[in-house]
């Protein structure tokens, strides 16, 4: 293994049963339950899967969203607009804590 | 044929798509070259494996419900995943001798439903000729339409013709926004699309009357296969509502076929060996219990036979029953094999795809 993260892994997930199947078939199952349409359609839950695959940074889950919100008929500025929604949250989850800082600042400065 | 106006409408940064693997002298423009391109693919296994573990091995046909006529390859758009290779640079066209030819096929048979194609089949100058000749023989008559061929001076008239005739418009529309529609389909063809579907609406088109039934095609703008055709249909409905005040009766998701320019795509793209692969492992028996090609013969713009349109553009005629529509021998027909390939996957793979969307 020369590097940390292969395409391929991602058609291999299911072999991670291999070893305590229980509790991926739990997994598995939940996670298929998740994504089926409910109050939320399967469309909408794929765009934010796609946004937090960004945020958490994970290139599988990008590759899989990326797919499956244009098979659910999700266009590029759609998926844009999911991804920018991650970038808010990230960048505006830094920035709140600026008031964190300021908080501290203030507690020791004259 | 080509009217250049199509391409030319006031206030639209218009503009093809692409042009026809013919026009660029390609050796993709010939059949054998595509059928020996997928041939030559490791898939995991053949299409007549495929089948005969869903227990439809020899493929046969189910009874013929379709005569699907192709008059041509003449287009006033021309798409990027076009598997006819149509365009404003194609002259093949059906005369109206063959046309006539197809007529008798109908008088002696009891084939219900007609289905026009091409290429854009209103450019064929026998086109309302045909139509009418049809309705004449009280047959239904589906007109596959780009929509953008409404928007054309000299077509202008057409959602009066077919509200008149009651033809069922099956018009392609890859997207209900912009962006991919252009993409596929070219600059300028989502606009006139949806200026199209107002006027289609405005002769009655689209709102649940039988009689003006308005069902839109959406393809795949890329290498993976169409959602649920359902939850589509529901959002799309919902959209070109809101966006722009336009109905539509039925949404029909089709797969796009390794065939022709959307095979050229696949190549190009790095993706033909991923989304063959993807095609095949999506193999799902009821989709290939119901694949079009059981219940259609499709006729090519010269009168040769095929068993569905893809067939038509890889040059695979029908075989066990003659071969062109002036011997048009239905019996023989309905007994033979159909012949198959590995584009064949494309039918079968998901929820299915036919020339009404999704099989299974």
């Amino acid at each position: 293994m020369t590097h940390y993260y292969d395409q391929h892994d991602l058609e291999r997930f299911g072999s991670i049963g291999e070893n305590v199947p229980e509790l991926a078939e739990k997994f598995f199952d939940y996670y298929g339950a998740v994504f089926k349409d409910g109050a939320l359609t399967a469309r909408e839950k794929a765009l934010i899967a796609l946004g937090v695959a960004h945020a958490i940074q994970c290139p599988y889950c990008i590759d899989s969203y990326s797919k499956d919100c244009l098979r659910k008929g999700a266009d590029l500025d759609q998926m844009t607009e999911a991804v920018h929604v991650a970038a808010a949250l990230r960048g505006g989850a830094s920035l709140v804590h600026g008031i964190q800082m300021r908080n501290r600042a203030e507690k020791i400065s004259m | 044929m080509t009217d250049p106006v199509a391409r030319s409408a006031p206030g639209d940064k218009a503009g093809p798509a692409t042009r026809s693997l013919r026009a660029r002298r390609l050796p993709l423009a010939e059949a054998p070259n595509q059928l020996a391109t997928l041939q030559a693919l490791p898939l995991a296994r053949e299409v007549e494996d495929a089948l005969a573990g869903a227990g439809l091995w020899p493929l046969t046909p189910s009874g013929i419900e379709v005569l699907q006529i192709n008059v041509g390859k003449v287009c006033n758009q021309a798409c990027r995943h076009c598997h006819v290779d149509a365009g404003p640079d194609r002259r093949e066209e059906m005369t109206r001798e063959t046309m006539e030819r197809c007529l008798e096929v109908l008088a002696a048979t009891s084939i219900p439903l007609v289905d026009i194609t091409g290429g854009a089949p209103e450019m064929n100058p026998s086109f309302r000729w045909l139509v009418e000749q049809i309705r004449g023989l009280g047959r239904r008559v589906m007109d596959r339409c780009n929509l953008t061929i409404l928007e054309t001076p000299s077509h202008r008239d057409l959602p009066e013709f077919f509200a008149a005739h009651e033809v069922e418009v099956v018009a392609s529309l890859p997207h209900y926004a912009r962006l991919s529609t252009d993409r596929q389909r070219g600059d300028g063809v989502y606009e006139r699309s949806i200026r199209a579907l107002g006027r289609l609406n405005a002769v009655g088109y689209g709102q649940g009357d039988p009689r003006r039934r308005l069902a839109l095609v959406t393809n795949p703008v890329g290498a993976f296969l169409p959602g649920d055709q359902v939850a589509l249909e529901r959002e799309w409905k919902r959209e070109l509502e809101r966006r722009h005040d336009v109905s539509f009766d039925a949404l029909y998701c089709m797969t796009n076929m390794p065939i022709s320019r959307y095979l050229e795509w696949l190549i190009e793209s790095g993706n033909l060996e991923a989304y063959l692969a993807e095609l095949v492992a999506s193999f799902n028996p009821s989709a290939a219990a119901g694949v079009m090609c059981r219940s259609t013969i499709s006729v090519g713009w010269d009168g040769t036979l095929y068993g569905c349109d893809f067939n038509q553009m890889l040059e695979l005629p029908v075989r066990g029953a003659p071969a062109h529509v002036r011997d048009f021998d239905l019996a023989a027909l309905e007994r033979r094999a159909i012949a198959v390939d590995r584009h064949c996957f494309g039918c079968t793979a998901g929820a299915g795809s036919s020339c009404g969307g999704s099989t299974a």
